[in-house]
């Protein structure tokens, strides 16, 4: 008999153990568990915002230096990486036959140097041509007042000196004439000289060659580049900003810059320029960030990112970002109330990577939940419990 | 009267209940098969419900993001946004793709959203969501990955940041959430090779680099290298708003597909994983099948197995239905154990599946119903043999 007592009670414990473990499996782990949720409070802080764009090293000004018409080129004087000063040769396009016409222009304007003498002296020879008939006309129209000889030969000679003096006129004029001829033979002496030179392609300003795009013998058409230049002091990072955290955004801001080739050191930089015109397409503005003091080697086109500091904002009332969701398209929190889950619209300042700004809605130490093991809705019961291990 | 079940059972009690146990991890592979079948569907829907969109706007003529190809313009929203009724529209990219991590690489569905639109993932539970406009991801857990974890995608690093859960694509894939560009990037992007051997291909051919017009080259090299493609827009709508007329509004004068959150369930459903659902859903019913004929037969070669006393209780006067009484409380009780062994074990190993399985309350109980039906049946069996048991057989045999 004792024994049969003895067997119920351990089938009976072994029933009751069996019973308990299926109901904490069902209410734990099973449909009916409540959701596991971490809780923080509602908290004072700083908050540095910043905003994060990515884009390339460039040069603030870019130089590409080529001949103003189509030619061939002749010799590059220059190759990637040199530093030349301004003014300094780069390359000569081929002057073909340029010399040769400077040549011509040089001996025109001698020639018209010539003719100018010679009409020159054509001048004196028509001016004393001119006073002598003057003289003979003036001694015969003394002789026909005093009637010693016929008026007509008087007339006579009033004609010669009349025409004496228009061609004395006319040998004026071409003289005249001679001297502009060498003036527009100089001129075009000098054009030529001017596109002689327009061949020797110069460098406009102290930088360094990026790129030698022609080689002699190629033929560049007018505008094109043969050689690149940057000013290696006016690099920046020409980032692009999503415009939808481009809010705040000024000139001045200091800023880190982190180079892909070297990740994990970020040079101090600032906003240099913020440019009017955005990227329509990619809904992005394009902020250059300049460096602080210019790193020793760069290489442009690099990937560099820049995180741009904006302005602090003190001892405000925040939550962690993890926390907020959206209900009813209504940013807000979830609160435990009594094991329960109930949504709590709140609205929302400035914020970090990490935290947000609670502006109304939440008071300092309200509790809230930052992770759920599920999608939370409203009424749905909730236990406090760690997710994940650390 | 004295209860005969209760007696036989504490006489074979190790039997019984090892028999039970039995009973009970068969009846909890059928549970689980039915989880995993649960599971499989549930893996469809999963993302519908946590991107939480009311329609899915998609290439025209196609199925949608992911039972085929679609790539729509990333400026479309901006002429979505305009019609009546639209809330919110945010572009998705969906791309399933191999990440690696310290050299590992593993399968992951890769979302590309916009923070602050639809198409993120709902809720955290590690971490903080993604801030960054690049570079940043925010992952399923059962990716495996941590919080500060950085993943390569392509040739970019992405640092971990948040984690989240049940996050997962119709073929069970974990998700990797992205920024949009950088998941555009991911999706459009050729490798590196392949881009130099693209630009040398350009460079020779005659047509594109022509003498005398150095630009036209750099030009078209420029062009073949951007994407402003995305694979679907999700747009919400004002509550009170007809899902299905504005669908049909845009399927109409936008020139695109539009469908529905129902559309797309119907489609992940009914499209995408049919024949792998069919598949397990037949493999569910013949376990189930042949589980319920296990059952009934162990119960009635445990009834065969005790004609002996059958035969001594026929012959010391116990009534058939004191008999009968006692077959079926012994198969009903097998039954119950079996039943609750089975859901113990099926919501225990569950979670260890590498794909979601979802133990439903629905089937339970569906489950319960069906094992006590079978024993009942089972135990009318055993009691049309059992009564048919001549006492003799007690002194003879």
């Amino acid at each position: 008999m004792m024994k049969m007592i003895r067997r119920n009670l351990y089938l009976i414990l072994g029933a009751v153990a069996f019973l308990a473990a299926f109901v904490w499996l069902l209410t734990t782990r099973g449909p009916l568990a409540p959701v596991g949720v971490e809780l923080a409070s509602v908290s004072r802080a700083d908050l540095s915002p910043s905003v994060y764009g990515i884009g390339t090293l460039e040069a603030q000004h870019a130089y590409a230096v080529g001949p103003i018409q189509a030619g061939r080129i002749l010799r590059v004087l220059v190759d990637q990486g040199d530093t030349v000063k301004a003014g300094q040769l780069l390359a000569e396009v081929d002057p073909v036959d340029l010399r040769q016409r400077a040549e011509a222009a040089r001996n025109g304007v001698g020639r018209a140097r010539q003719a100018a003498q010679a009409a020159q002296a054509q001048v004196t020879e028509a001016d004393s041509r001119a006073k002598l008939a003057q003289a003979n006309s003036d001694r015969y129209a003394a002789l026909v007042k005093q009637k010693f000889i016929a008026r007509e030969m008087a007339d006579s000679r009033q004609h010669e000196a009349t025409a004496a003096g228009a061609a004395l006129a006319a040998a004026r004029a071409n003289a005249a004439g001679a001297q502009r001829e060498i003036s527009r033979a100089e001129a075009e002496l000098k054009g030529i000289g001017q596109l002689q030179s327009s061949l020797r392609l110069l460098s406009p300003v102290d930088g360094v060659v990026t790129a030698r795009e022609a080689e002699p013998g190629a033929t560049v058409v007018a505008g094109q580049a043969v050689v690149r230049l940057v000013d290696p002091d006016r690099l920046w990072v020409r980032a692009r900003v999503d415009q939808a955290r481009a809010q705040g955004i000024q000139v001045g801001q200091k800023a880190d810059i982190v180079l892909r080739s070297a990740p994990g050191k970020a040079l101090p930089g600032k906003v240099a320029r913020i440019d009017l015109q955005s990227d329509a397409v990619t809904e992005e503005r394009i902020v250059n960030v300049a460096f602080e003091a210019a790193p020793g080697q760069l290489y442009l086109g690099e990937l560099a990112e820049v995180d741009i500091h904006l302005l602090d904002t003190r001892n405000v009332l925040t939550v962690p970002r993890a926390a907020i969701a959206q209900r009813n398209n209504q940013p807000g929190v979830w609160q435990m109330v009594d094991g329960h889950a109930r949504f709590k619209t709140v609205q929302l300042g400035v914020h970090t990577a990490e935290r947000v700004q609670v502006v109304s809605g939440l008071a300092e130490g309200d509790s809230l939940i930052v992770y759920s093991a599920k999608q939370l809705d409203e009424e749905v019961r909730v236990r406090e419990q760690k997710l994940t291990q650390p | 009267m004295i209860n005969l079940a209760r007696r036989d059972i504490a006489h074979h009690l190790k039997s019984y209940l090892l028999t039970g146990l039995g009973l009970g991890l068969l009846i909890g592979v059928t549970l689980t098969m039915a989880g995993v079948y649960r599971g499989m569907v549930d893996d469809a829907k999963v993302l519908l419900r946590a991107v939480d969109a009311d329609i899915w706007v998609v290439q025209q003529n196609t199925l949608g993001p992911f039972a085929e190809p679609s790539s729509v313009p990333d400026d479309l929203y901006r002429a979505l946004l305009g019609l009546d009724g639209v809330v919110q529209a945010g572009n998705v990219s969906f791309l399933t793709m191999q990440v690696s991590r310290e050299g590992k690489s593993q399968r992951v569905m890769v979302a590309g959203f916009e923070q602050g639109k639809p198409g993120g993932p709902a809720f955290l539970i590690a971490g903080r969501p993604i801030s960054r406009a690049h570079y940043e991801a925010v992952a399923d857990t059962k990716t495996g990955f941590r919080v500060g974890d950085v993943v390569r995608i392509r040739r970019n690093d992405y640092t971990v940041v948040g984690l989240t859960r049940r996050m997962v694509s119709s073929n069970g894939d974990p998700m990797l959430f992205i920024p949009l560009k950088d998941a555009q990037e991911a999706q459009f992007l050729k490798d590196n090779d392949a881009i130099v051997e693209d630009r040398q291909r350009l460079a020779t051919n005659p047509a594109i680099n022509r003498p005398g017009q150095p630009g036209v080259l750099g030009a078209v090299q420029a062009i073949q290298t951007s994407s402003h493609k995305v694979n679907a827009v999700l747009l919400r709508v004002q509550p009170g708003t007809d899902a299905r007329a504005l669908a049909d509004s845009i399927a109409r004068w936008q020139r695109y597909t539009a469908y529905t959150r129902d559309d797309m369930e119907e489609i992940l459903v009914a499209k995408l994983i049919a024949t792998a659902a069919k598949q397990i859903g037949l493999f569910l019913i013949i376990l189930a099948v042949v589980s319920a004929a296990i059952v009934a037969f162990i119960i009635y070669t445990m009834t065969l197995g005790k004609i002996k006393e059958i035969a001594v209780l026929k012959l010391i006067g116990a009534r058939d239905r004191s008999i009968a009484a006692m077959i079926m409380q012994e198969a009903l009780g097998l039954g119950v154990i079996g039943f609750f062994v089975g859901k113990f074990a099926a919501t225990l190993w569950a979670p260890a599946f590498p794909k979601y399985v979802l133990l439903e309350t629905g089937d339970a109980l569906r489950a319960f119903v069906l094992t006590l039906v079978v024993c009942a049946l089972a135990s009318v069996l055993a009691i049309r043999a059992a009564l048919k048991i001549d006492p003799a057989e007690a002194i003879g045999g």
